[in-house]
């Protein structure tokens, strides 16, 4: 049960910041050419690689109750952060994620740019915007994979659900070549929101020595918990925005 | 020494992101939870109690705010 709950976790944390980063390297290959904004997109997935690749055994290494204490804490600062922003954004108090817009605003800022040709016609602005774009957006895949995967012992679970996601984003992206507009994404940053924060409570508790009831068994029972906390959130928060209007 | 700096913004925005006090709020309950346990209390009901205040604080400071 828990494997399962792993894989769609970390399927859906990455496919959220794969269609983001779909959405730079779109617009660095369509302004700044593609030859440019591939090279980017390999070096950046290189990178991103070595940082799994070289990370993800070292943690293997920690004794597991310390790895959930740290790992915990950090799912736990991270999530909220995710949480609180889904939760406001939901309930009016936060512009929601637009693609189409982001997308709009890189592709304007990229025409603008001038550009150097480098070796073999690469266009300097293209590739660092491509690159710049993938690393950032899939170091949190990394970080989701790595802290998902060693505080379970399953490192390789988590990257298969990140894996099926840089599939999917990467199909879809080919074949419709335009930012993936239609990808409910508030919806899936609220429901990764809510995923982070059940690990992180459920986590860092194990991690500071107490046992969960069932063990883990519970694991849906905070889910739950978590999910019921912030749709009364977004209730309450969007009664006190109607009053306030 | 710029570098280092925005190295360092990254991964504090990337962690803490703009709220430092939700996440100084769910570092002391994972504290306060060791204490605890360490005491005999099995407190595994402390950390969704807290993130539940901790939630509700930020919420309630960034809707102040509009």
């Amino acid at each position: 049960m828990t494997a399962g709950f792993l894989i769609a976790s970390a399927f859906l944390a990455s496919a959220v910041e794969f269609v983001e980063a779909l959405t730079i390297v779109l617009a660095a290959g369509v302004s700044r050419g593609w030859r440019s904004a591939l090279a980017g997109l390999g070096a950046a997935t290189l990178v991103l690689a070595v940082i799994v690749a070289v990370l993800g055994p070292a943690l293997t290494r920690v004794p597991i109750s310390a790895l959930r204490l740290v790992v915990g804490a950090l799912l736990l600062t991270f999530g909220l952060q995710w949480l609180r922003k889904a939760i406001l954004r939901a309930s009016g108090f936060k512009a929601l994620h637009d693609e189409d817009a982001i997308f709009a605003r890189e592709l304007e800022e990229a025409r603008a740019a001038r550009g150097e040709q480098g070796a073999a016609g690469i266009d300097w602005f293209g590739f660092t915007l491509a690159f710049k774009g993938v690393l950032l957006e899939g170091l949190e895949v990394a970080f989701i994979v790595v802290t998902f995967g060693s505080a379970q012992g399953r490192i390789g679970l988590a990257a298969l659900g990140a894996g099926a996601a840089l599939v999917l984003v990467a199909t879809v992206g080919i074949l419709v070549r335009a930012p993936l507009a239609r990808v409910p994404e508030n919806t899936l940053k609220f429901a990764v929101g809510a995923m982070l924060t059940t690990f992180g409570i459920f986590w860092s508790t194990e991690g500071a020595g107490a046992h969960w009831p069932g063990n883990d068994a519970s694991l849906p029972g905070v889910l739950a918990f978590v999910l019921v906390l912030s749709f009364a959130a977004v209730v309450t928060l969007r009664r006190s925005r109607v009053a306030l209007a | 020494m710029r570098h280092i700096r925005a190295f360092g913004r990254f991964w504090w925005d990337f962690v803490v992101g703009d709220d430092p006090r939700a996440a100084a709020g769910a570092v002391l309950a994972i504290g306060l939870t060791a204490l605890l346990v360490k005491t005999g209390v099995d407190a595994w009901w402390l950390m969704p109690a807290a993130i539940a205040a901790v939630l509700f604080l930020s919420l309630r400071r960034a809707a102040d705010r509009g």
